[in-house]
Parts: C-alpha cells; structure tokens; sequence
C-alpha cells in the first residue's frame, strides 16, 4: 500500500513526526518497534551461547522453570532461540529494504537524471515488474543469486525495487511539475543537483513511510524464504528457519513452529503499524469528511391552518437542522418556516453557509442520521411527513417531488446508463415492466429536449454534456407528475448559454402543469427572473420574504438591499469596483448573538446586537425580520465600495 | 473477448472505437508483458554466476557428464539459437526435462497445476463471499460515524488478520485444528476436507483486507451527489446500497482485488509447503532447492501467466463494470 501526499499547507516536519508518538496507535507501534530493535541488538549477545546450548537429556521438553517454553529436537531452549534469532531477522529485513530503497530510487528517479525517453522506458519497465507479486520475484531471483542467506537478501531486496520505485516515480512526476523545480531548471541547476536538491526533499516523507512498511514486508519475506529452505540456512538460524524446522515436528512440539511464528507477526505489525502511524501522522492519507444526514423529530405541534380548499403543496413550520460538528453540533438552520401554494415559483437566496440547501434537504426528508431535522409542521400535499417512518411517504414523495441538484457532473450514476436511472423511478412507484419504464424514461428525455433520446437512453452519464445531464436530471423528477420541483442551484455548475436553457426548461414545465417550484441559488438576478416571490437566508433563519417583483426596489432588509444592490445590470458603472457586502458570512459553528447580519450591517445598532429580531408579517403578506426595516441605508454607497478592501 | 465491447456496443461509432481501442490497447500490453516474462524466464538461467549444470551435477561430476547434460539442454549452442529454441518450444508446449528425473517439465507441471488452480480458485471465491458482505455491510453500518464500537472492533480484527501472512495463518490452523483438535488433515490433497484449512489460511488475509477497503469505498460512495439523488427518487435504501452505491464501490475494490488475487497465486507457493499439498508450490520449492532449472523456468512461467492472465481479468471486469475505465486507462 501506497501513500501520497496531501496538496496541503502542514505543520514543521519536527512538529509532526513527534505527534506521531501521541496518537495511541502511533504510540503503541513506536514501543513494539523499540522492543523489536532492542532485542535484535541485545538478544545476539546475551543469549547466543545459550540458545545454542544442546541440553541431550531435555529433547522435546515441554515447558519447565528452566526452559520457558520447553527445548526443541536437540534439548535447545526454544525462548531463546526465537530471541535470538530476533537479530538475524531484523538485520536482513533492514539490508533488504536498503537495497529495496537504492534499486528503486535508481529505478524511479533515472527518469530526472537521464531525459524523459529513459523516464518512459523506465516506467514501461516498472509497471510490468510491478504486475508480479513481491514472492513471485524474489523467488526468481532467488534462483539467480542462489541458495543461502546472501541470496535471499538480494532477491529480496530487488523484489521490491519495482514497487517502491513506482512509488518514486508517482512521487517525482507530482514535483516535477510544480513551478519551483521548473524554475531551478531554467536557472541551470544541473540535473544531478535538481535531483538530490530540489526534488527529493520534497518527496522524502513518503518515501521514508513507505521503506518502514516496506521493512515490514521484506521482513515477512524473509520468513517465508527461510521457511521454504531457500533463505537463511542451518547452522545459522533466523525465524522463518525456525518455522520451517518447527513445522515437521509440530506433533511433537508445537511451541517450536508457533513461537517464531508469533515473533515473525509480531514484528511485522509492529514495522507495519509504525509506518501507517506515521503516514497518518504526517497527514499521508486523507478523511473524508462531509455532512452525514438524519432523523426527523417534531416539536410540539402547532395546529394546522389551511383549510381542505386550498391545500399548499408545502407547508414547514419551525424547521432546525442539527449536525454533529467538531466539538458540539451546529445548527445551521434555525426555526425556517415557509410555505408554497400549487404552481407558485419561491426563490431562496442567500450566501453559501446560509443554510438554503439544507432547509431544502430538510423540508424533502433527505437528511439523514446523525443529522437531525425537527419542526412544528412539516406537510406535503396535505401530507404529514413528521407521522411514521419514511418509506411510508416513499411513493408520495418518490412521485410527486422532484429534484435537481447543483453538479450534474456528480449527480447522475456513473455506473448506471441513463434510461435505466430515469426508468427506475417509474418501476418502483407506478409499477411499469422495464419495457414500458424504459420507453416512458426515453419519452421523458425527449420531453426535456434530448436528441435522439432513444440512443441517449442506452448512454451512461459521461457521454452526456454538462447541460445535457441536468436535463436528463430535470426529466428524471418528470417521470411522474410531480407537484413540487426542488432545484437546488441547478445552474451554477453549467455554462451561462446553457444556464438560460435550463432556466427556460423549468419555466415551461411549470407554466404546462402548474407545478411549484423552490429554486435555491445565490444568483439573485436568476431568482428575480424567474419566481414569484422571494426567501432571503442569512445564518440559517429567513430575514426577509417578498415579493420577486420588489426585490430591486422594496427591500426592507437591509441584507436584501446589499444583495439586490451587488447585481450589475446595464446601468452599473463599468468603471466602480463591483459592489460586494463588506464582512463575511458567519460560520454556522457560531453565530453571533442578537441579529446574526449586525457585524456587517450599516444600520446596526446597540439592540441589534442583544436581541434577535423576530419575522414579522406586514399585512400583504410580506415578512422581515428587522429591527430596522425600511429604514433607508445611508451608507450604501459606503457599503458598496469600502466593500472590495474587505474581501 | 466479445464480451468487452459490451458496455459500448449500444452506442455506435465514436464509443465503439473507444471500447476497440481498449481492447487493443490491453492486450498489446498482455502481449508485451508476456514477452518480458518469456525473455526473463529464459535468461534466468543465463544470469546464474558460473555454470548452472556443474552447479546442479554438484563438484564431483565427471567432466563428460556435465558436458553431455549442457549438449543436451543446448547450452553449447550460441545464445540467440538457444533464445529461439526456446521460444519454439514454449509455443509448442516443450518446456524441457527435468535434470533430475529427466521426465519433460510440461508433464510435471501438467500433473501439478489442477491442484494448485484449485486452492487458488477456491481462495478467491472464499476471500469474495467474506469480503462483499462483510465490506458492504460494514460500510452501510458505520457510514458518517455511526456505530463507533462496531467499527472500531472490525477494522482491529481486519487490520490483524491482513497483516498475519499466509503461511503463518496456516501454521496456527495446523497446531489448532489439526494438532490439538484433530478435526481436519493438515497434509495432503484428500477429497473436500483436505481443502479447508489450505483454502481459509489462502483466503482469511485477503478478505480481510478486501472487506476493509470496501467499507472505506461504500462510506466514501454513500456520500456521493448520486447517492442523494437516489434517495430524492425515493429507492429502498437496498436498492441504494446494492444497485447504486455496490458498484461504484467495487471498482477500486476489484482493482486491488486483483492484486490481491496475484498475491493469492503467489501465496499458493508457501501455502502447499505447510500443507504437503501436490501442485506447482511445492514443486518450484524442491526444484529452487536441487537446482533442477528447467522445471524452476516452466513453473516460473506459469506461475508468471497466471498473474498476467489476472490482471488481465481484472481489467476487463472494470470496464463492463465501470465504463469509463476503457477511458481513464491510457
């Protein structure tokens, strides 16, 4: 096993190799590696009389206060020998990966010394030797360099040079290409000097993890080499040896196969672990992290309100969404209440860490455990989604929600061709034969504009374009008759001509079937186009709800303005700085007290910063969480343009 | 082969000739690695320091003798015709005689092969049945940081049981189960029993750490954008695991199971040692151990084959799984 670096700013290398120790694997691994090399310097000269001492009277005694665990088939100690042979084992494993180390930064770095023709030649040369499994060549060359210890040592030691020298060569392509090695060549460092200079220091770390696994490794090999008879031989001992003279009497006395057997695993382990603790340690392997999802909780319910007449398609009071953060869990959404009638277009606007995709996730059931999402009324059609578990909801939802997700590159399945991920939704809910599924999957496609949707049916997702894959997701929520189209910015990842298509897609098929849309973006210009009205989101609540109409000239938030106000449109001075809001959003690990926008607000003032202004609900209707609302802003031509220095 | 143009069959002309050159491309690549290992197993021998016949004959052989075994191995001949006679022979299936019993090796390896094909088929499978599972289950399990304890206690177990080599597994389960249990023979090819112990000290390794990987490939899936969509389709989370999360996670799984599976042939070696089991393990051992270098070259180059035929597999099992593989590959 191989590890790269990270492309990462990381700590001084004193710095991280000492939290290596601190980790308790790290830890662990470091003694049991300690213990191995103490042995194998001081059992050799304590103990080397001792366990060669033949003791006629004691063959094959089991175990005895003189002889711990008993002697083998000449009356030797077996504890001792096994310590003993701790020296043998260890030093040929470090030769071995010493040569391992040589051979394959030969190997692996030629390429740099020698011109990008060797370079190929030797990585054509590498990738073939490297097919073979590390036993397979060691005992090809053991053939070579012939039976005993010397052989196996440099079989060993060769067998391994392709592996780690592919490693170099990973290593070495990855700096080559950074600017810095481009500028010593230009400045004449000579190759030799680029080498040793430049490029190895930078590739060291995992070069140095890599050789402590790879001892690891020649130190089990070594063992099997020996085992076979091909490695160490009698007189000299090492474990494999051991093993292989253990193994034919193990009737008689098992402790002689299974001590060095132990010992073998033991330090093994303890190379192995060392160098992974250090991989970890010197941040070699990366963890993914990302927001894992969850459990749905009611809060004390409130009554509903809508009467049986006008049943909204989405009616959400008091939404919260808690993750489990690095210390205790964040709220990133925090009391969201909204509600869609049939047909209606709601924007969400807000800056990325508002919390708009996650009240999406939200309000359509999609966050899972350890997430957790709790309101005081969650509805769908009429529908209480907070009663029983999901998949009683799974037909509902599964025909009349559709969603359309940010990356078209990521969303679809990459493994599954795209009539197929369209037919699915058909079989499962509406019970179609793959035939009828499919033909609906290919009319669907040809309904969002695909060509020759027939043949791009049977193409998997990477044949398709970028535009072409939201439409194939858009047709995907078309395959019923949904009531609810939830686009999470379907446009951002795509090309601007290609954005308006996808825009204008959503459009007609809302217009054709009166289907509602909540459209998330931080495009504001896009979402004035194309909804009825507007959710502003900052730090996880709803500042202000209007009408899209007003957006450019009734704002009452003051959050509102400064967005509608950083939207260049024809009449902006081409020639003033972009406009942008001064500060930035605040991180959902900790939101400030009082009115989260305050810090960046112009209007701000003492109560701002205390108390948290409540949603009001003005008689049309329209909502603002403000204690200043529809104060005029001042400062917006200070806002405006201090704001390019902040950023 | 045919079946390699599967994925893109279905969409004509541009893909068609991306799966062709695939194919083309992989076995230009099998062919050129067969090369190498044909050229390897022939100059092996010629890579011995000093002479291999007085070498295997020993220091007391008579001078005729050695002579007349070099006549006969070709050894005399110029190293070009010897290359040649090689290669023809290989083709036509001669590999030689043994130095030894002088029978031809192609009959040796012929005799010993199935049994060795067998442990070897019978591991993988084994080690495949654990690990999908296992790895699935486990992933699905503790997928964002659930189930903690769980977690913690497989990926000790599994990182323990990758790390103990082949052969050493197989030491424990003789002292265990044969020694002290009396359960199962420990030495010998005999019918179904005889198969147990070689087959899990040849699998339990491998699956473990193939089980491991596959947990780490299906948490990292289970978080990906498609996965999402799949659960906004409303698909019963089996669906989403088995249809939509599984194969996306076997790909990298199937590639280092595939190493895993070279590996595995080549554990075959010191595994049939332990277990006195009749294939090409333990005859390549004896024949390293006499000197008996015709048969060590011919085992060598199956031993070689199969590893190539492997990989081979393996890459024509990621293409028809994940098709953008054809691509990526180049």
């Amino acid at each position: 096993m191989s590890f790269l670096p990270r492309p990462a700013q990381r700590p001084r290398a004193s710095a991280r190799w000492l939290a290596v120790l601190r980790t308790p694997v790290g830890f662990c691994a470091s003694l049991g590696l300690l213990v191995v090399l103490a042995f194998a310097v001081i059992a050799p000269i304590l103990w080397t009389g001792k366990a060669s001492a033949t003791d006629v009277p004691d063959l094959l005694q089991g175990p005895s206060a003189q002889h711990w665990a008993g002697t083998d088939n000449l009356g030797r100690d077996i504890v001792f020998r096994v310590l003993v042979a701790t020296g043998l084992s260890v030093e040929l494993a470090l030769l071995a990966t010493a040569i391992t180390v040589v051979a394959g930064l030969i190997l692996g770095t030629a390429g740099v010394l020698f011109g990008r023709r060797v370079a190929r030649l030797m990585a054509a040369a590498v990738n073939i030797a490297v097919a073979f499994p590390g036993i397979l060549l060691a005992l090809f060359f053991a053939v070579i360099f012939g039976i005993g210890a010397k052989g196996a040592l440099l079989a060993i030691g060769f067998a391994g040079a392709p592996a780690f020298a592919r490693l170099a060569q990973t290593l070495v392509a990855g700096i080559e290409s950074r600017d810095f090695v481009a500028a010593a060549r230009i400045a004449g460092v000579g190759r030799l000097r680029l080498l040793v200079r430049h490029i190895l220091p930078n590739v060291a770390e995992p070069l140095i993890v890599n050789a402590a696994i790879g001892a690891g490794g020649a130190l089990l090999a070594f063992a099997s080499l020996s085992f076979l008879g091909i490695g160490v031989q009698a007189p000299s001992y090492d474990w494999g040896q051991l093993l292989g003279a253990g193994l034919a009497g193990i009737y008689e006395q098992p402790v002689a196969a299974l001590a060095p057997g132990i010992a073998v695993i033991v330090a093994g382990l303890a190379f192995n672990l060392f160098g992974e603790a250090l991989a970890k340690g010197i941040g070699l392997t990366t963890t993914l992290g990302r927001i894992p999802l969850g459990r749905m909780r009611r809060q004390p319910a409130e009554p509903a309100s809508e009467k049986d007449g006008d049943v909204p398609v989405l009616d959400a009071a008091d939404v919260v969404v808690t993750l489990p953060g690095p210390g205790r869990p964040i709220r990133p959404v925090r009391g969201v209440s909204l509600r869609i009638e049939r047909g209606e277009a709601v924007g969400v606007v807000g800056e990325s860490g508002s919390g708009k995709s996650l009240t999406a996730l939200a309000v359509t059931r999609l966050i899972e455990e350890p997430g957790q999402v709790t309101a005081s009324r969650l509805r769908f059609l009429g529908n209480d989604l907070l009663a029983g578990p999901a998949r009683l909801h799974r037909r509902l939802l599964g025909t009349k929600l559709a969603m359309v997700f940010q990356d078209p590159m990521t969303s679809l399945n990459p493994t599954r061709r795209i009539g197929r991920q369209l037919a699915e939704v058909a079989r499962r809910h509406e019970g179609l034969s793959r035939a009828d599924a499919l033909a609906k999957a290919v009319d669907r496609l040809r309904a969002v504009r695909v060509p020759a949707a027939a043949r791009r049916a049977r193409q998997y997702p990477h044949e398709f374009s970028g535009g072409m894959r939201q439409r194939a997701m858009i047709g995907m929520g078309l395959m019923s008759t949904p009531a609810l189209i939830v686009a999470d910015e379907p446009t951002t990842a795509l090309d601007v001509t290609v954005q308006r298509q996808v825009l204008d897609l959503l459009e007609t098929i809302r217009r054709a079937d009166s289907v509602a849309l909540l459209l998330i973006s931080h495009d504001v210009a896009v979402v004035g186009q194309v909804c009825d009205r507007v959710l502003v989101m900052y730090a996880g609540r709803i500042v202000e709800d209007l009408p899209a109409a007003e957006l450019a000239t009734a704002a009452r938030h003051p959050y509102t303005r400064a967005l509608a106000a950083a939207v260049p449109d024809m009449r902006t001075d081409l020639d003033a700085p972009l406009a942008v809001i001064p500060g930035r959003a605040p991180d959902p690990a900790a939101f400030p007290p009082g009115c989260a926008f305050a810090p960046r607000c112009p209007l701000a003032t003492e109560q701002c910063r205390i108390d948290e202004p409540p949603l009001e609900t003005d008689a049309r209707g329209r909502r603002v969480a403000c204690w200043h609302a529809d104060s005029p802003t001042d400062g917006s031509t200070e806002m405006t343009t201090a704001g390019r220095g902040h950023e | 082969m045919a079946s390699l143009t599967v994925p893109a069959s279905a969409a004509r002309g541009l893909a068609d000739s991306v799966a062709l050159r695939f194919v083309v491309r992989r076995l230009a690549r099998f062919a050129v690695s067969l090369w190498v290992l044909l050229t390897a197993a022939f100059g092996m021998i010629h890579l011995i320091p000093g002479d291999p016949v007085r070498a295997a004959l020993g220091i007391s052989a008579p001078p005729s003798l050695v002579a007349a075994r070099r006549q006969a191995l070709g050894l005399d001949l110029p190293l070009y015709e010897q290359y040649w006679h090689y290669l023809r022979g290989v083709f036509t299936g001669d590999l030689g005689s043994s130095m030894t019993s002088q029978l031809p090796v192609s009959q040796t390896i012929a005799n010993r092969l199935p049994a060795t094909l067998q442990l070897a088929l019978a591991a993988f499978v084994l080690a495949i049945v654990l690990a999908i599972p296992l790895g699935t289950l486990m992933g699905v399990l503790t997928r964002g940081g659930r189930a903690r304890r769980t977690e913690l206690a497989f990926t000790t177990t599994s990182v323990l049981l990758g790390a103990i080599p082949d052969f050493l597994v197989g030491v424990v389960l003789v002292w265990l189960v044969g020694v002290q249990l009396h359960w199962l023979p420990v030495a010998g090819k005999a019918g179904f029993a005889s198969f147990v112990l070689p087959v899990i000290s040849l699998a339990i390794g491998p699956a473990a750490i193939l089980a491991r990987i596959l947990r780490v490939e299906m948490i990292a899936v289970l978080q990906a954008d498609y996965v999402r969509t799949a659960r906004a389709k409303r698909l019963p989370a089996l669906a989403i695991y088995l249809r939509h999360a599984l194969p996306n996670a076997l790909t990298s799984t199937i590639t280092l199971g595939g190493l895993l599976l070279s590996t595995m042939v080549a554990g075959t070696v010191l595994v049939e040692n332990v277990f006195a089991w009749p294939g090409l393990g333990a005859t390549i051992a004896s024949s390293i151990l006499s000197k008996d270098y015709p048969v060590v070259q011919g085992v060598v180059l199956v031993y070689g084959i199969g590893v190539l035929a492997v990989n081979l597999l393996v890459d024509v099992a990621l293409a028809l799984l994940d098709p953008r593989s054809t691509i990526r590959e180049s």
